[in-house]
């Protein structure tokens, strides 16, 4: 598996090659609650890094999805759509949103201890 | 003050839990500079008094009997049942807030469901909410929706919609921005929607399916304005392929109220409803498997979306689609297809009687009708004085809402409902034969 | 219990209600192509069925007739009978509103004096009663402020709003074509004048606030940030969801705000209806006057009359003049109340609060300090040891007969518990509520699991949202169509 890295915005994201797997933390899915719909991109979409992804609506919230990494969506996490609890049950594995081909250079992200502090942090 | 239950003791023992002398102890926040000495009203009235004044104003109006009043315009007399004043006058629906406690609130989410499910079936729609404020508003909504789904920003409107739900939809497109153009010429790959309503204001029918076929071409969706009674008839706008249908709902049980309250309503294509406006009721199961209704899909409104929600709209028009939903169950299928045919049958018979007159004639003696209709009429005052000192509403004068179009200066529109039985028929043609 | 749909109960056979024949002959003439192909898949029912399935879906309903309803900004009190009575008289459900206006004279005194009673409890200048809901207000009068800066030539594309506000504020200002810039709640549970401050700019067109303020707190420094607000050249905006608290005590108007909005399903008694109809007034100050929408009610020479000739006003927000038979019941609620009447409402709506905040601040956790002003908001935080949250607190007022206060707003208090008394509750109400809140507190350490099960006692068991959001199902269809 890949090493992952994370956004201030509770966003992970692995790289395979010039592939990216992008989803929300576990933080992000438990702050949520039981997740219940998930607005994800149509493949082909071109997206900035930073650019809203689409929206990951639980019943008592809704939140916006930013890509970590600019690129082209190559595929859609379509289980999530008769199973969005895949999100909460496994945000890591099963519940992954999106594919990209990332295009242009990495932004800098957050490590697994920085955001760790991050988390620890907010919660204090 | 009947309304208020303190009595000065309790009041006192309050304030003394409070450990406080007075409710001015409490207002400490309230700088003393913006303090109001004394609200500028009258005293209070005893309730004889305060409705002695109500009657007095309500007697200040002229009330005309259903079965003379021959005008529409969108707001219409029909007959309503006696059950429906019976359901909404019902204090636990009337004095319910909107359901946001399931578990005690059952009566009225069950209801809207039953509601969104009539309307549903009424527009052949996949889904519809659970009110809007009333037809112009449901306009303006779906034109919204539109332009959020397709992402531009231009709504066009084919044929005469009613004048004043344009004027809303212009309102709203000036805020949301979004231009609001007019005729078939406008309609291309720049526009969200294409709007129309059948019948139109004057009362006409046209084809909708041609209007739709327009807008898909150009990649927009297609929003039919309908009259409800009208679909026992007419093509529901599920089965000419319109993507989102929106009207007024008055006609289902609720009296002309000066025009309000009434009942806006939206139903859509099911690929839509996560960009529907307002309240949606869904079925759900408690741990025991009981069948429930909850809010849902919530996370498209304000409460929860804020800046980002589908629609502003919060307080809907739940009671008046309480009284939607009573009519049509009283109805039923064959009764609101024999209000609907009744209703036609008499404009039909009125149409042909008036076009008989001399000075009065048919304006679009070829275009199909159902029961409201366009006659051209010369003297149009004097006659409408003469209608009202006989104690009859006539026809809508509708010149003024055209001024760029001459040929309508002198028209007036009739209605006819189930109400306006024969005789009242032939006294308004009796009343304008009369040179 | 639960009660079958409506169209489950359906009885294919039954005939249809009897209804007057045409009694003419005419010839349709309505083409084939135009006609409905499928029919609807409506119910046949009896009147008894009919009259037998609401009034069970009635008794499955809390209300206010019924139940305290301590709903946080929602100003559940008591809706006067008699103003059911006026609302139904003939001379004013009958009226078609292209009436002409000789024959409406009534209505119109009716709506001009409405708006002037409504005028001097908010201290603006001029009022519409066209908006049909709060948030129908509101929108409304960011469109006129709107139109006010476009004519000034000014392109002002913010609108600020803090982030204690009821949701419908950012979405109004959406709606309008606002970027919605957050203003931030200090400690003391307030705006953070010094953020109010950094965020305020030219392109800023308005300030949306509520005072009192969702905490149910006075905004202290009201007048210094309608200074700020005025100095920059934008509009402070008033939601007038919390008015209760400040009838014949302070007005919006003196406070420096330039356009108000009111329910009148809340501060005025109109029933909510189950979620409506209400009415939203906005009233203004001079300078926004040009922009009301059309038509407002003029008087001249004793007469009545409505005026269209209105060239700066920003058009119509809605069909004909308003929800009238809602205005018509707010006004017979002012008339039997007076300005004596309505100032000790208000006054007896804070004291109630302040009561029972007293008596839940013990169990409960009422992060902020008082006074309060109509309402206040507690946290749930101090149940979390034992799982229990601000729903299971919720749900457990629900099996004791009350309604639950509102919950999870505002979001800037973990665990909200908002509660609104008003003024119509009795002192032994407000006493068995808090009651209720110290036996569920209890509960909440003794046996939570208890509280995760309610309700038990009403008509279904906690139902589960998750799966209805999951899978959703809006509709009844008929069994060979599903």
């Amino acid at each position: 598996m890949p090493k992952r890295f994370y956004t201030e915005t509770h966003e992970w994201v692995a790289l395979d090659g010039e592939v990216a797997t992008i989803g929300i933390t576990d933080y992000a899915q438990a702050k949520l609650g039981d997740v219940v719909f998930l607005d994800l991109p149509q493949p082909g979409r071109e997206l900035a890094a930073g650019e809203v992804l689409g929206a990951v609506e639980s019943v008592k919230a809704a939140s916006d999805i930013y890509t970590p990494v600019a690129g082209t969506v190559v595929e859609v996490n379509q289980d999530l759509t008769s199973a969005p609890e895949k999100v909460n049950q496994d945000p890591y594995g099963d519940g992954w949103l999106v594919k990209l081909r990332v295009a242009g250079a990495l932004p800098e992200l957050l490590d697994e201890e920085r955001y760790g502090a991050l988390i620890r942090e907010a919660e204090a | 003050m009947a309304y208020l239950v303190h009595s000065d003791a309790d009041r006192r023992a309050m304030l003394a839990a409070l450990g406080v002398g007075s409710v001015e102890d409490l207002l400490v926040d309230v700088p003393q500079a913006i303090r109001l000495p004394r609200l500028e009203l009258p005293e209070g009235l005893s309730e004889h008094e305060t409705l002695a004044e109500m009657r007095r104003l309500a007697g200040r109006n002229r009330v005309y009997e259903d079965r003379f009043c021959f005008r529409g315009g969108g707001v219409y007399r029909r007959f309503i049942p006696a059950i429906v004043d019976a359901v909404i006058s019902k204090p636990e629906f009337y004095t319910a807030y909107t359901p946001y406690q399931a578990e005690a609130s059952q009566g009225t989410l069950q209801a809207i469901y039953e509601f969104q499910t009539m309307i549903a079936e009424l527009t052949a729609m996949d889904v519809a909410n659970a009110s809007l404020y009333d037809g112009a508003t449901a306009v303006a909504e779906a034109a919204g929706m539109a332009v959020v789904h397709t992402g531009r920003r231009r709504v066009v409107v084919l044929g005469r919609l009613h004048p004043e739900y344009r004027e809303v939809l212009a309102c709203y497109g000036e805020g949301r921005g979004f231009e609001v153009a007019s005729g078939m010429e406008a309609v291309d790959g720049e526009t969200a929607a294409v709007v129309f309503q059948q019948p139109d204001f004057l009362g006409l029918l046209s084809e909708p399916s041609e209007m739709v076929e327009a807008a898909h071409r150009a990649g927009a969706l297609a929003v039919a304005c309908v009259d409800p009674i009208s679909l026992a008839l007419l093509a529901p706008p599920g089965e000419y392929g319109a993507d989102i249908a929106v009207g007024e709902g008055q006609q289902l049980g609720l009296p002309p109220n000066l025009g309000g309250p009434h009942l806006g309503f939206i139903s859509c294509r099911a690929e839509l409803v996560r960009r529907l406006p307002g309240r949606l009721v869904g079925e759900a199961r408690d741990a025991d498997g009981r069948r429930g209704f909850v809010l849902t899909l919530t996370a498209r409104e304000q409460h929860i979306r804020r800046a980002r929600a589908t629609s502003n709209i919060c307080t809907n028009h739940s009671l008046c689609a309480l009284a939607a939903t009573a009519y049509l169950a009283y109805m039923g299928p064959d009764g609101l297809r024999q209000v609907a045919e009744v209703s036609c049958q008499r404009a039909h018979a009125l149409a042909e009687r008036l076009a008989a007159l001399p000075g009065v004639e048919l304006v679009f003696p070829e275009v199909p009708f159902l029961n409201e209709f366009p006659v051209r009429m010369f003297h149009v005052e004097q006659r409408s004085a003469r209608l009202q000192d006989a104690g009859i509403l006539g026809g809508l004068p509708v010149g003024h809402w055209y001024p760029g179009e001459p040929e309508l200066s002198d028209v007036v529109t009739f209605c006819c409902t189930e109400v306006n039985d024969p005789a009242a028929i032939e006294r308004l043609v009796e009343l304008l034969a009369e040179p | 219990m639960t009660e079958a749909l409506l169209f489950e109960k359906t009885q294919p056979d039954l005939a249809g209600p009897r209804l007057p024949a045409a009694g003419v002959d005419a010839d349709l003439g309505l083409p084939q192509h135009l006609l409905r192909r499928r029919p609807p898949e409506l119910p046949r029912l009896s009147e008894p069925t009919i009259m037998r399935h609401y009034s069970r879906l009635a008794s499955m309903n809390f209300s206010i007739s019924e139940e305290f309803y301590p709903l946080g900004s929602c100003t559940m009190k008591y809706n006067p009978v008699a103003n059911e009575w006026a609302a139904r008289l003939e001379g004013f459900v009958s009226l078609h509103p292209y009436q002409d206006e000789e024959s409406m004279q009534g209505a119109l005194e009716l709506l001009w004096r409405l708006e002037r009673a409504l005028c001097a409890i908010v201290g603006v200048d001029r009022m519409t009663l066209q908006p049909a809901a709060g948030a129908h207000g509101e929108w409304t009068a960011l469109r006129m402020i709107q139109a006010y800066h476009r004519e000034r030539g000014e392109d002002r594309d913010e609108v600020i709003v803090p982030d204690s506000a009821h949701g419908t504020n950012p979405a109004s200002a959406t709606l309008c074509g606002y970027r919605v810039v957050e203003v931030r709640s200090g400690t003391d549970g307030r705006v953070d004048v010094g953020d109010l401050e950094s965020k305020l700019s030219p392109r800023v067109a308005a300030l949306m606030l509520t005072n009192p303020n969702t905490l149910g707190l006075f905004e202290r420094q009201i007048v210094e940030m309608a200074e700020m607000v005025h100095a920059t050249g934008a509009k402070l905006y008033y939601d007038g969801a919390n008015l209760n608290a400040l009838m014949g005590i302070c007005r919006p108007g003196d406070m420096g705000f330039d356009a108000v909005h009111l329910n009148l399903h809340k501060t005025f008694t109109t029933p909510h209806g189950g979620g409506g109809p209400g009415a939203g007034p906005v009233g203004v100050k001079a300078d926004l006057v040009p922009y009301l929408p059309r038509p407002t009610v003029e008087r001249q020479d004793g007469r009545f009359r409505l005026d269209y000739d209105r060239p700066r006003s920003i058009g119509r927000v809605r069909s004909f003049y308003g929800n009238f038979g809602v205005l018509v019941r707010a006004f017979a609620y002012i008339l039997a109340m007076g300005g004596d009447g309505l100032t000790q409402a208000s006054r007896d709506a804070v004291l109630a609060a302040n009561y029972l905040r007293r008596q839940v601040a013990g169990p409960l956790e009422v992060p902020h300090p008082g006074p309060c002003m109509h309402e206040f908001v507690a946290s749930a935080t101090t149940l979390a040891q034992g799982g229990v949250r601000a729903t299971d607190l919720a749900k457990g007022l629900l099996e004791r007969g009350f309604y639950a206060p509102t919950v999870y707003f505002p979001l800037i208090v973990p665990e909200a518990v908002m509660v609104e008394p008003t003024e119509t509750e009795t002192r032994a109400t407000l006493d068995a509520f808090a009651a209720a809140v110290r036996e569920i507190v209890d509960l909440a350490h003794r046996d939570p699991e208890q509280l995760h099960r309610a309700p038990t006692r009403l008509p279904v068991g906690r139902l589960d949202e998750v799966a209805a959001a999951r899978h959703p199902v809006l509709r009844w269809r008929p069994p060979d169509d599903r």
